[in-house]
């Protein structure tokens, strides 16, 4: 029996009114070549974002993306299935040490099919960051602002106005009760059910990810979908993008596709757009040996690392339950300047098994009695802010003897001092919310019960890779923008320094790290920017596009 | 130079784990390259492996007690079914994951297998089916702490492994009074 939700993509593919161009790269049996006017590599935030507004101008878009098509009647909500269907390398993906763990989305969406839902604007302090140390004068609080507007209304980006569930109500009573300011984070949903498992797809459709919103609407203006299908190389010559070239997935023999198989694909194009996210984009470009006369593409990409300690509460907190991370604290972004000693936010995540389960310390009876009591559990986590200071530089992509990205990312000495402080403050704030027992995820972290004991032990735990469990959902960077090409890969307009007809259109275009959550930053940045190159390519520009 | 006792060890150990991992991996690859025939793996129940060999499902079906303890069912036949989804969904991740990092989890699994390294890196004196879950509890707290940031990435990525099949299946979720997602039921499925 089919789901009682209607699945609006599966809907619209048996529709031939609808006439979508949709192919899937993992069962072309012959090679293929495309000509248009824009290919856009990736579809998660700024790909998405890109395709709507290049294909409402009326040019010929195709998108690729290397993941599956998967949509709503999909979704289970089980952590096992969506784990490896929906992220890069089954949720895996981790930095060249091990050190940190990435979790980064692989399906058409990109990650915007399995975030949280929580949305920031760029921190005006980021923003004047980016002003004074790249030139980017364009992106003033004040010229950002009516991107920013565009793409809320389009993805219903409003404050959340259902209650927190308990793990988020703990983060508010915590800082509450110690004075720290905190408030509530708005969402990109419509008609939300409240149900928290947000990470495995939204089975409901609320969630306004690009995979129910701006895609839909270019397939609907005759885009083309590739998706299942691996970009590995750009061909150029004198300054120009020749061509694309991307090879179909091998069907793995778990049903997901782990690699290319044989079948090439190749793209024409007059303009190409790198929004593969940081990490792949730099990668791709590495490949394709672009001109980096700086040595800068790969470089300053960033994570915010993020830190995590568990509380046990007296009362059931069924944290995987009701919407993920609606509280936020940004008081130990303001407590130094953006140039000192590196800042965090704190959130609330979603605790579900298995996440859970690989981010708790040890084995055995050790794991057990964390896990025995996750009903009663809560998380808080410390986003660290890199990339504003000499000594956050970020970590370098590079390219493995098969071709593939790996992220070299040392946790340097600035960025532990910051994870240390980042756990103390989350104790003493679970503490303060009454919980019984803190303990820090982290191979040594002990179960405490008391602010002094905790107190007295994080201030001794060993800060080194692989015994604090450092994450990051967020990678940024690696073909940052910038006005002087001798500190950026693109322009503030995000096309490429020394390539005229490449732009990067996502989070690897930031210079820094954002400070925030950043889906609202890079469907902003990239609303801007996408409308500018549809004027330049002598697209027809809509009514309903800013500036 | 003179190299102190202790940092020739060291420096020993790190060769062992280093370039070993590879030699290792073509001496074992090339001693058993037949993947596992689902009847020989008739004591941990029938398997259709995808990636995993027979040693490797024995090698994972002895590891499930000890870091799993806890939560695994104490019941005899309820502990045999839940170790053998584990097995499988281990299989599964496996075959999940890139040729690269399947590459870099085989090579863990030949240092595992193969008797010498086994032993000496491991601690294990027994063949995994029949080491004591002390010896293996053992073993994974001297990775888990051990001096090589190499050794503790393996350890962490077993351990995770195998959490993470474990508690993705629902057969877990009793013990830790997780009622599971609301699919069914509130979605009319």
């Amino acid at each position: 029996m089919a789901s009682q939700i209607p699945d609006p993509i599966k809907i619209a593919l048996a529709d031939p009114a609808r006439n979508w161009k949709v192919i899937d790269g993992s069962s072309l049996d012959k090679h293929i070549a495309i000509e248009c006017d824009v290919v856009i590599v990736g579809t998660g935030a700024g790909g998405g974002t890109a395709a709507e507004i290049l294909s409402t101008a009326g040019l010929a878009v195709v998108m690729i993306e290397e993941g599956p098509f998967k949509s709503s009647s999909d979704f289970r909500m089980r952590e096992r299935d969506a784990y490896q269907q929906l992220y890069q390398e089954s949720a895996g993906r981790q930095t060249k040490d091990k050190g940190i763990t990435i979790l980064q989305g692989r399906s058409v969406g990109g990650s915007t099919t399995v975030n949280w839902t929580s949305s920031f604007r760029t921190p005006p302090d980021t923003l004047k960051y980016w002003q004074q140390q790249f030139g980017l004068k364009d992106y003033s609080v004040e010229a950002m602002l009516p991107w920013f507007t565009q793409m809320e209304t389009r993805l219903n980006i409003e404050p959340w106005g259902v209650p927190p569930n308990e793990n988020n109500d703990i983060l508010r009573r915590g800082c509450d009760a110690l004075g720290i300011p905190n408030a509530a984070i708005r969402r990109n949903v419509r008609g939300c059910w409240n149900l928290g498992y947000c990470g495995m797809g939204c089975p409901t459709n609320a969630k306004q990810s690009m995979l129910v919103t701006t895609i839909p609407s270019a397939l609907d203006k005759g885009a083309l979908l590739i998706h299942s299908a691996r970009v590995e190389k750009l061909a150029h010559g004198l300054g120009r993008v020749t061509s694309l070239s991307a090879r179909g997935m091998k069907m793995g023999a778990a049903g997901v596709c782990t690699e290319a198989g044989d079948i090439k694909i190749t793209v024409l194009a007059k303009h190409y757009i790198m929004a593969g996210g940081a990490i792949n984009n730099p990668a791709v470009l590495l490949r394709s040996a672009l001109p980096d006369p700086h040595g800068n593409l790969g470089m300053r990409t960033f994570l915010h690392p993020s830190a995590a300690c568990a509380a046990i509460m007296a009362n059931k907190v069924e944290a995987y339950s009701g919407a993920p991370q609606t509280i936020y604290s940004d008081h130990f972004l303001s407590t130094q300047a953006i140039n000192g000693e590196i800042g965090y936010k704190l959130e609330a995540p979603p605790i579900h098994p298995v996440l859970a389960g690989i981010t708790l310390q040890g084995f055995g009876i050790e794991h057990a009695q964390w896990m025995k009591r996750l009903p009663n559990m809560h998380v808080t986590i410390a986003l660290l802010r890199d990339g504003f200071h000499p000594e956050s530089v970020g970590g370098k992509v590079g390219i493995r003897a098969d071709g593939s990205a790996q992220l070299d990312y040392p946790i340097s000495e600035f960025v532990w001092r910051g994870v240390r402080r980042s756990l103390l403050s989350m104790a003493e704030i679970e503490f303060a919310a009454n919980a019984k027992i803190v303990v820090p995820m982290h191979e040594d972290g002990k179960p405490y019960t008391s602010w002094k004991e905790a107190k007295a032990e994080i201030e001794n735990l060993p800060m080194k890779t692989l015994r604090a469990h450092i994450a990051s959902a967020h990678v940024m960077g690696g073909c940052g923008m910038g006005v002087d090409p001798r500190k950026a890969v693109v322009r503030g307009d995000g096309r490429h320094h020394q390539i005229e007809n490449l732009s990067v259109f996502d989070g690897s275009a930031f210079p820094t790290s954002i400070g925030a959550n950043p889906q609202l930053s890079i469907y902003g940045m990239v609303a801007r920017n996408a409308s500018l190159l549809a004027k330049a390519l002598g697209g027809k520009l809509g009514g309903n596009i800013a500036g | 130079m003179i190299i102190p006792s202790k940092r020739r060890t060291f420096l020993k150990a790190g060769l062992v784990a280093s370039v070993g991992l590879g030699l290792i991996n073509q001496l074992h690859t090339s001693a058993k390259a037949q993947p596992a025939n689902p009847s020989e793996a008739s004591d941990l129940g029938t398997f259709d492996l995808k990636k995993l060999k027979n040693a490797d499902a024995v090698l994972i079906a002895a590891l499930a007690p000890v870091i799993l303890a806890g939560t695994l069912p104490q019941a005899e036949d309820a502990r045999k079914i839940a170790i053998s989804e584990v097995v499988d969904a281990f299989d599964r991740t496996i075959a999940g994951l890139s040729p690269l990092v399947e590459g870099e989890i085989r090579e863990l699994f030949s240092l595992l297998h193969f008797s010498l390294t086994r032993k000496y890196l491991a601690g294990v004196s027994k063949p995994w089916d029949e080491a004591s879950s002390t010896e293996i509890a053992a073993f994974l707290s001297s990775w888990r702490n051990h001096r090589f940031a190499l050794l503790q990435s393996a350890y962490q990525a077993l351990a995770r492994l195998m959490i993470a099949c474990w508690y993705g299946n629902p057969l877990s979720w009793g013990a830790i009074e997780y009622g599971g997602p609301p699919y069914g039921k509130e979605l009319g499925l």
